[in-house]
């Protein structure tokens, strides 16, 4: 017993591991072509058939260039930098449910790494200590561009880092439980209009904005804005090691998109969930028509996932970047009371069993705003932004 | 029997083996002739004056100091949220519950809140907004002859 729950939980965590990599591989293909498709131009078209195989090409280039490391660095600093970016951005998917479960004769396995009652948190501490990678990585280079990049990537981290968690914390105090696998249930629970982006409205735009931050995506990609700091942390890096930094990028868009999707978009449920896993069940018998709307289940969860993914391409080639001051102004003095208010508004309402009730600021915003547009005269609502 | 956070050892022990074995394969594939210029710092091109033990804008430790007080209180919030909405304990207590926590909770957060404001008048989120400098010549035109000159000939903006 105690050796299959071993073999068991070694081939869930390979699986997800496999299905991570994976992911994260054809990400960079598929930013590519999405980059490709909306600058209207090919993309990588040469390597096998619509350019399927680039990224297996880009990995073999990886593994054959030199690697140096600049004799000014800290050498194990500079080697410890992308391993732990790489180590953090790997062990964040273990608590993210993929699916709802397996039967198989007596046994039930839960599509997912591992069931901890603190998944949140684990999610939240894992991917606070992601800066530290970027951090360790641009000091030790010993080069002004690394260093600088560095500190923007850790100052920029910190400061999203705090409305991320406050927006987590208003989700919280709605399910009042901290597994990933609670929260998707409770969606569930209430039907289509229980998920998140209806109760949590404005908490789902700052957790998607703070994703994109802590992420280092267009438009906050300032740590390695290549008009000011040549690559940002990653200027002395090559080969496998600046492998690892960019694959940790894309595996973090993944694993911000899973939790985006199982926070917001109910996970891997789905409307009518509960009629279709009944008919299934009527249809196929007790456990294969489990199995099988797990399946449809999982199916859609990453259907979600790979829009995100492709949401955070679109926005990568649509919006130009932030100035520093521009960044550091939304994080602290829009998103931060933003988030505060949130929470303040979700216990109000929780107060009297109405999950509803931060549409009201969301309302209010939305008033401000055409208020603040017809005032304007016309045409400077583009000269107000400079 | 393995605990939960047992299989998130596992999880770690599995990325470590990932990440060393691709290193240590990748350190097999690849050439290594390094030369000084290779190794040298990259600055573009230029040659390194110094190392990168500069000086920063100190900035940067004000915002990560009002951070560590931010993260406390999150924390602290997370415990909170999870109690704060249970019906056992508010059926228990005739609805006193919600409203203590939330209370408790209002408190807490207005201080830091009152904190971030205090942060914020006194200036320490202000960073240095760039300065556009127009270049200015001795021409005898003066600028705004070519403001009429492109307003005139602009026909792509709509007029307002």
């Amino acid at each position: 017993m105690d050796l299959t729950v071993l073999i068991t939980k070694a081939i869930i965590i390979l699986v997800i591991f496999g299905i991570t990599l994976l992911i994260a591989t054809y990400s960079t293909y598929a930013e590519r072509k999405v980059a490709g498709f909306l600058q209207d131009r090919l993309g990588p078209n040469r390597a096998g058939p619509w350019g399927l195989l680039q990224p297996i090409a880009d990995a073999g280039k990886m593994f054959f260039k030199e690697d140096f490391i600049p004799a000014q660095a800290s050498k194990w600093l500079f080697i410890l930098g992308p391993c732990l970016a790489m180590l953090t951005a790997l062990m964040s998917s273990a608590v993210i449910p993929f699916g709802d479960s397996i039967r198989f004769g007596q046994y039930e396995i839960p599509v997912q790494g591992i069931e901890i009652n603190i998944g949140m948190l684990y999610i939240f501490g894992v991917v606070s200590l992601g800066v530290y990678g970027i951090m360790v990585g641009g000091w030790a280079s010993n080069n002004k561009f690394s260093l600088l990049g560095a500190i923007r990537a850790a100052s920029q981290n910190i400061s999203y880092e705090i409305a991320l968690g406050m927006s987590i914390i208003a989700i919280l105090m709605m399910t009042g439980s901290l597994s990933v696998r609670a929260i998707v249930e409770q969606q569930a629970e209430v039907g289509f209009f229980g998920w998140g982006v209806f109760t949590q409205p404005l908490g789902f735009v700052i957790f998607l904005v703070c994703a994109f931050a802590e992420c280092n995506r267009t438009p906050f990609d300032l740590p390695e804005c290549e008009t000011e700091l040549v690559g940002g942390y990653h200027t002395e890096y090559s080969s496998m090691k600046l492998g690892f930094y960019l694959f940790a990028e894309y595996i973090n868009m993944f694993v911000s998109s899973a939790v985006i999707a199982s926070l917001y978009f109910g996970g891997y449920h789905y409307p009518f969930a509960a009629q279709a896993h009944e008919a299934l069940t009527n249809a196929l018998g007790a456990n294969t028509g489990h199995n099988v709307a797990t399946a449809i289940g999982t199916v859609l969860f990453f259907g979600k996932i790979f829009f995100f993914i492709f949401f955070f391409m679109w926005v990568r080639w649509t919006l130009p970047r932030f100035r520093y001051d521009q960044l550091m102004n939304l994080g602290w003095k829009s998103l931060i009371p933003l988030s505060i208010l949130n929470v303040i508004v979700t216990g109000a309402g929780l107060l009297f069993n109405f999950n509803y009730a931060t549409w009201a600021i969301v309302a209010v915003m939305v008033v401000l705003a055409v208020m603040s547009a017809a005032k304007a005269p016309k045409g400077a609502v583009a000269m107000q932004k400079a | 029997m393995l605990s939960d956070f047992g299989v998130i050892f596992l999880f770690i022990v599995a990325a470590f083996a990932f990440i060393g074995g691709v290193l240590f394969l990748a350190s097999f594939l690849r050439p290594d002739r390094p030369n000084p210029e290779k190794l040298s710092t990259y600055e573009s091109g230029e040659e390194p004056i110094g190392n990168a033990s500069v000086q920063f804008n100190a900035r940067f430790y004000v915002v990560a100091l009002i951070f560590v007080l931010f993260d406390v209180e999150l924390v602290f919030l997370f415990p909170w949220a999870t109690v704060f909405g249970q019906r056992n304990l508010i059926a228990q207590t005739d609805g006193l519950w919600g409203w203590f926590a939330l209370t408790e909770a209002f408190l807490f957060v207005g201080l830091l809140a009152l904190g971030l404001a205090y942060a914020w008048a006194k200036g320490y989120l202000d960073w240095v907004k760039p300065q556009p400098q127009l270049p200015t010549t001795d021409s005898k035109v003066p600028p705004s002859l070519y403001g009429q000159v492109n307003e005139k000939y602009s026909s792509s903006r709509p007029k307002s």
